[in-house]
């Protein structure tokens, strides 16, 4: 859908796996669900986090794939393997820093969340986002995820891999990108963390 | 009949709860074979019924697409909404209705059932009197059902004693809002929250039990809005609250009374609008005198500083909503809860306005259009008064019999299982209502079913407590009878028959319709279409504080639903109440109603020394007899844990996943302990939808709110005992899927 972008937001996820469900009934994957969903430490808190395909500009589990089966689409969307290609060797599996693709023995083939392509492409929005009750996962126009109080960023470093994605992720007000390298973290200044040999 | 026919393993053997996971014909038919209409409805799980499309090829629900269009959910769902059209072709579904037999439930013809039905109720009130009979109903069913249940009870079977579910749901709240504002019904749209500055959630678990609302709590903050959330778990939405007051269970009214205190003790309050609007503010101002922030502290556990912050935080906004749910309602002192909250927006003004005021989030499917015409005890339709002299003209003139024909008030369900229970009510005729799941002590509740000399059950599933019964007539699902229900925010929609009852399954009203012919009533009941019934309820809701004679189907479709009260075919509906600063009262005014501290009903001792609190998941539905049945449903969230702090659970040297044995003063249970941070170190929490040694109603006690009559499942005393390893029922469900 033109004009549409994908938003996540985990702080406003209520953990009820109303994305995860709806997912499955997607025509072409029906009875299969692509949603990544976790309740981040139970014991602690209620938090969780349901995610889709965060759909890179560069995408890993491509780089990776050794039989070319994995592609991205001019609107920007990675798409599953193509079946007659995929080998189910996993190294996407392995390889995608977000975690997102599965691989489905009973297929012998990777799928993951395309976003929808059988209802974007016919101006519906995607499955998860049209029923999840609490935000968390939004398909909407930009000017209206300006009226949030957090802001979408789509630049994610691990280590030292920068990803820019399509897909973007609310985050607080004062941060451009998210990290998740300790060193992000350390006050290092001259002093090296590293042990000197 | 005393005992079900056969073994309860042969009954869940034959009828469920089996969980389906895959739709009819299969995951892939949907492919080859395509659904030939979407039918836009309304969601059955939970009193916001969203506006849900059902896919149906044939005569069958294959499946759903979100209906984006209707302004209140706007496409969302929970997980129970998306997985709702599982019920379509259930293998567990009644086709017939069935007669108990020496060899367990044979299935019978219509008539055979019937003719055996209406016998037995005329042979038992020819014997023991007419109020020997009582009946069940359910505010699930449409509002056109419950309208029929209440008028066969007081014409057909001519008993006080009917009452339904919904007395275990929200009706102090119902209560509370009759006494304060003469009215039963949230007094705004859901459309208000977002415009609010300050949302109090007291006692609402919205994210697992009103889900959409989280969408209309949160616009509120992206506007700027606060968020205070009184609990005792941090509930999903805590995370986002700018105050979380964690109270201690039964003491909730300790607390409202504490922030009334500081509003009144720091000048806060709203003078104009107390004075011009309201009458019995100097009792509750008085009532509030003793509930200083450090008094409130000692009780409830919650910070001084909290209360004070919250007291200023609510007050000094221009616009206030209270929302609340069965964490207040749901006590012995459930009324005085609520009024404690009433009487906390009322002093301050929030009521009645944009973005200001207080609502009850209903929690059933039409939990509001349920309670309003007739199936309520003390109720007649429109929301009148069985008591009063003039409702039963009116009533009585609709109807076609005279006032002195209409019974008087009977009991509400609780005390229709003690009558049963002492003898005093001999034969129950259930519809929509699971008693051995959702009622308080649930032993008490079988050992009363074990005494009934006649027990029919309408319903679609075989339930727990239909394994009593001696006839079970197979009636229909929301989505098999046209009719209209009414959401938490008092908008009146439209449920269409999306399909036909499958097999030999009947629609409840023509059910209803054919026993009152059988009991020689059938001209007060000459139904063709639900539709006939609908009309007679707008009349004889007519003049009724729940007006509906201005709703029509054809309304609500081209307006997407109508807010009652609605007095005419050309009135918009009423979408905010009290907006010209008048209640319902014949005064006009708001009335304070002055709230006194007591303890709970069943309170901690030595030998109980921990809290017990009761409530719900966001994958289960009530009772369970429909979301028990659903696979992925089942899945999420397959048996009730027990939710325990790790500091309570390192004294009883409990790790997460242990088996724990939970006693209170009426039974024992065995769970698998769940350790988070998330819940109060004296309380622990267990969801009750699931029956026998996984039911936490086995636990709770039947004290009931002097008023209301609703129990007090929000607080029992417990206390707990590490179990040596899983019980009986754990073993043989491993075995099972194994």
């Amino acid at each position: 859908m033109n004009g549409y972008e994908f938003y996540v937001d985990p702080s406003r996820c209520i953990g009820c796996q109303s994305c995860l469900n709806a997912c499955e009934e997607c025509e072409t994957h029906r009875g299969q669900s692509m949603i990544n969903f976790d309740f981040i430490d139970r014991k602690g808190t209620t938090a969780s986090a349901a995610f889709v395909c965060w759909h890179c500009e560069d995408p890993t589990c491509a780089m990776v794939c050794p039989a070319d089966a994995i592609k991205k689409g001019e609107d920007g969307i990675v798409q599953s393997s193509l079946k007659p290609r995929c080998i189910g060797c996993s190294n996407c599996v392995l390889a995608c820093p977000f975690g997102i693709p599965k691989i489905f023995p009973e297929r012998e083939q990777m799928m993951k969340c395309d976003m929808c392509y059988d209802r974007t492409s016919i101006g519906k929005r995607p499955m998860c986002a049209t029923v999840c009750p609490s935000q968390a996962l939004s398909y909407v126009r930009p000017e209206q995820m300006a009226e949030r109080r957090e802001k979408p960023t789509n630049v994610f470093y691990f280590g030292k891999q920068r990803i820019v994605t399509k897909v973007r992720m609310m985050v607080p007000v004062s941060t451009d990108s998210v990290s998740l390298d300790v060193l992000d973290h350390i006050w290092e200044e001259s002093h090296a963390v590293l042990p000197q040999a | 009949m005393a005992e079900p026919p056969v073994s309860s393993e042969a009954l869940l053997e034959r009828f469920g709860p089996h969980p389906a996971y895959v739709p009819v014909g299969g995951w892939q038919d949907e492919s080859e074979h395509p659904a030939d209409r979407l039918v836009k409805t309304h969601c059955c799980f939970c009193g916001q019924q969203c506006g849900i499309q059902l896919k149906v090829r044939g005569n069958q629900v294959i499946g759903f697409e979100p209906w984006e269009e209707f302004p209140f959910n706007r496409g969302m769902l929970c997980p129970k909404g998306v997985k709702r059209y599982l019920q379509g072709g259930h293998p567990d579904r009644l086709l017939d209705p069935f007669l108990r037999g020496p060899n367990g439930f044979r299935a019978a013809t219509w008539d055979e059932a019937l003719n055996f039905t209406s016998q037995r109720l005329r042979e038992i009130q020819e014997k023991y009197g007419k109020d020997s009979v009582a009946m069940y109903g359910g505010a699930s069913l449409i509002s056109e059902k419950s309208y029929l249940l209440g008028k066969f009870a007081r014409v057909a079977l001519g008993t006080r004693h009917i009452d339904y579910n919904g007395r275990l749901c929200m009706v102090s709240a119902g209560t509370a809002y009759k006494l304060a504002f003469g009215v039963d019904r949230s007094p705004l749209p859901w459309s208000d929250v977002p415009k609010a500055q300050v949302v109090l959630v007291a006692g609402a678990n919205v994210a697992e039990c009103a889900p959409i609302t989280t969408d209309y709590i949160w616009r509120s903050k992206d506007a700027g809005g606060k968020l205070i959330v009184v609990d005792p778990r941090m509930t999903p939405i805590c995370r986002n609250a700018d105050l979380c007051l964690p109270v201690r269970p039964g003491t909730d009214l300790a607390l409202y009374m504490g922030l009334l205190h500081v509003v009144l003790r720091d000048g806060l309050e709203n003078r104009a609008f107390i004075e011009e609007c309201t009458t019995g503010f100097s009792e509750v101002a008085a009532s509030v005198r003793a509930w200083d922030p450090r008094t409130v502290a000692e009780k409830t556990g919650v910070p001084p500083e909290s209360v004070e912050r919250a007291a200023h935080l609510f007050a000094e906004a221009d616009r206030s909503i209270a929302l609340h749910a069965r964490g207040v309602e749901h006590h012995s002192k459930g009324v005085e809860n609520c009024l404690a909250l009433i009487n906390l927006c009322l002093a301050t003004g929030h009521i009645g306005r944009e973005g200001a005021g207080c609502a009850m989030i209903t929690g059933q499917g039409n939990g509001q259009g349920g309670r309003e015409h007739g199936q309520k005890c003390d109720q007649l339709p429109g929301q009148r008064s069985i008591s009063d002299p003039e409702a039963r003209a009116h009533t009585a003139k609709v109807w076609g019999i005279t006032p002195e024909e209409i019974p008087q008030a009977g009991y509400s369900a609780v005390e229709i299982m003690e009558a049963i229970h002492r003898g005093e009510i001999k034969a129950l005729l259930s519809c929509c209502f699971n008693p051995l799941v959702s009622l308080p002590d649930a032993d008490f509740t079988r050992q009363a079913l074990e005494k009934l000399e006649f027990f029919g059950v309408i319903d679609f599933f075989m339930s727990e407590t239909a394994h009593y019964a001696d006839v079970v007539l197979a009636g229909s699902l929301q989505e098999e009878e046209e009719g209209i229900g009414c959401t938490a925010e008092g908008r009146v929609i439209h449920i269409q028959k999306v399909v036909d009852p499958p097999g030999n399954a009947r629609g409840d009203s023509w059910i209803y319709c054919e026993l009152a012919k059988r009991l020689g009533k059938g001209r007060f009941f000459p139904y063709q279409t639900t539709r006939q019934i609908y009309d007679e309820l707008r009349e004889a809701s007519r003049g009724g504080h729940a007006d509906y004679y201005g709703i029509t189907y054809e309304k609500i479709d081209e307006n997407m639903g109508v807010f009652w009260p609605c007095p005419s075919l050309e009135h918009p509906g009423t979408p905010r109440l009290f907006e010209n600063g008048r209640s319902y009262h014949p005064d006009g005014k708001h009335h304070f109603v002055a709230t006194q501290w007591r303890e709970s009903g069943d309170p901690v001792s030595a030998d109980y020394p921990v809290y017990l609190t009761t409530g719900r998941v966001v994958s289960q539905y009530l009772s369970g007899t429909q979301t028990r049945r659903i696979g992925a449903l089942v899945n999420q969230y397959p048996n009730p844990r027990l939710e325990i702090h790790p500091r309570l659970a390192e004294q009883h040297r409990i790790a997460d996943g242990d088996w724990v044995t939970v006693t209170s003063r009426r039974a024992e249970i065995t769970l698998q302990a769940m350790v988070v941070r998330t819940i109060r170190p004296d309380t622990v929490f267990i969801p009750y939808h699931w029956p026998d040694e996984r039911s936490a109603n086995r636990l709770t006690h039947r004290t009931l709110d002097p008023r209301s009559k609703i129990p007090e499942f929000k607080v029992s005393a417990c206390n707990l005992r590490k179990a040596a390893g899983p019980p009986e029922w754990a073993t043989q469900q491993r075995k099972g899927k194994a």
